[in-house]
């Protein structure tokens, strides 16, 4: 279970302060799919960010299972970071590695050997149905393919939770569909938690159990996906609703 | 020209041997030194993986003073150190150490452009899988700036020809060495031309030969239909 309890981040420009989220309380459990959308801007990769540290709080705490995390430093933040697998929007695969060594990038920092390497980058590249890819380098792969590789390599070392910052925002909408339904299977199958940013309602109808609606650095409602889309309370969701997706 | 062949010929050769074998072995030692300074200058950045200001601006203090000397003054202003640490302030050998020196400078710099243009977002990845910062350099920076790397590498040798030509005024050997000598002091233009069409000759392999290597590494320039071939 994540707690994410009374979390802000600061960041301090020339042009002065500005707070990118602010006093978030979440709780995601295990094996939910949570959607958190907002506006670009609005904070939500800053939040998801700061899950596995990528950027560290200024206030608050977030405790996975009951273990707060926000202190880690030096080994115990690598330690923690191999346990969470990050999806993100651009793919940001290895260009110069095949598909193989991409996917087994992770289990090489973990120290895994080769040996077992191999046989784990099998298993990943049978999941995300590209096992034929797997001497091709990345640039001779469609945008949804790289997609697939990079959520292979995000399970490598087998996170029991996998963070996805935009997943689908650079593909088409077919695509978008075959890589969420693979989400949905990896949540099922495997029983990974999943927390999911978007600005597009439609990810979150089509795969979350739970969502956030984040605005202006806050959380302005959360709950169950059923319940929020059906009877919303604020105006900024219901506008969301209209349009179909959160973009100015 | 046969006749020409028969007296320069074996004058030119040896002296173009000795101009490749300084050029290459002073770009070798810049690189083995230029390569950490210009990854310390990449990673030290403020947004960089671990940030140094201080240590940034000085490394980058004291790589510009190394690039704002030209390289002939250099070269006279380090005969003493020259002569204390090779035993010799002139000949083919000593004259790596300036070389060396001015290039190194040069080097880091290259490789910091290169390294910059490295996709923040792999990194990123890195970081989020739990890489140290010595694995993110070793399996991540170093590997996707590599091509870069080695079309710097063809301009380093190149400008290093420049160089090296210049030592040869001071008696450093070399095609420069036969070019003041003879097409100079002696007005044989002949001399002058031959050692002008070789150094052309050898800029323009090491050109192709850079070119060729970086396009052949860059695995972002394979075939996109039907891959794997190459």
């Amino acid at each position: 279970m994540i707690e994410i309890i009374n979390l802000s981040k600061f960041f301090s420009t020339e042009s002065g302060d500005f707070t990118a989220i602010n006093d978030i309380n979440l709780t995601i459990e295990d094996g939910d799919i949570y959607g958190i959308i907002g506006m670009s801007g609005a904070g939500k990769s800053t939040l998801i960010r700061c899950i596995n540290l990528l950027e560290k709080p200024s206030e608050g705490k977030i405790l996975i299972d009951g273990v707060d995390i926000t202190a880690l430093e030096g080994n115990g933040l690598l330690e923690l970071r191999r346990k969470i697998g990050m999806v993100f929007q651009k793919f940001n695969l290895l260009m110069q590695r095949t598909i193989r060594d991409n996917v087994a990038f992770p289990l090489e920092v973990a120290g895994v050997d080769k040996k077992q390497r191999l046989e784990r980058v099998d298993e990943l590249l049978d999941i995300v149905g590209l096992n034929s890819k797997a001497g091709s380098y990345p640039v001779q792969l469609s945008g949804g393919q790289q997609q697939r590789v990079s959520i292979a390599r995000a399970l490598a070392n087998n996170p029991a939770l996998l963070l996805c910052d935009e997943p689908t925002s650079a593909l088409d909408s077919l695509t978008t569909n075959s890589i969420l339904k693979l989400l949905k299977d990896i949540n099922h199958k495997l029983g990974v938690t999943i927390i999911i940013i978007t600005h597009e309602i439609s990810v979150v109808e089509k795969i979350c159990k739970k969502v956030a609606i984040i605005d202006e650095s806050r959380i302005i409602e959360k709950g169950l996906v059923k319940d929020v889309l059906k009877n919303p309370q604020k105006e900024m969701t219901k506008k969301l609703l209209e349009r179909g997706e959160l973009i100015e | 020209m046969s006749e020409f062949i028969a007296q320069y010929g074996s004058l030119l050769i040896e002296n173009t041997w000795i101009t490749i074998y300084q050029t290459t072995l002073s770009t070798l030692f810049a690189y083995i030194l230029g390569i950490p300074l210009g990854v310390l200058l990449v990673i030290s950045q403020p947004h960089g993986i671990w940030p140094h200001k201080s240590l940034n601006a000085c490394l980058g203090w004291v790589v510009n003073v190394g690039r704002s000397i030209p390289f002939i003054i250099l070269l006279v202003a380090l005969i003493p150190f020259t002569r204390f640490v090779m035993g010799s302030a002139i000949g083919p050998k000593a004259v790596i150490l300036p070389l060396v020196i001015a290039a190194t400078p040069f080097v880091a710099r290259m490789v910091e452009s290169a390294l910059m243009e490295v996709d923040a977002g792999v990194i990123e990845v890195a970081q989020s899988a739990g890489a140290s910062i010595r694995q993110i350099v070793w399996k991540v920076i170093l590997p996707e700036g590599l091509p870069s790397i080695v079309l710097g590498a063809s301009i380093t040798f190149i400008t290093l020809f420049g160089y090296a030509a210049m030592a040869g005024v001071i008696g450093a050997g070399g095609l420069g060495d036969v070019a003041v000598r003879y097409g100079h002091y002696k007005y044989q233009s002949d001399v002058m031309i031959a050692t002008i069409i070789i150094l052309i000759i050898l800029v323009q392999i090491i050109q192709v030969l850079g070119n060729g290597i970086s396009r052949k590494i860059d695995k972002r320039l394979k075939n996109k239909i039907g891959g794997g071939k190459n």
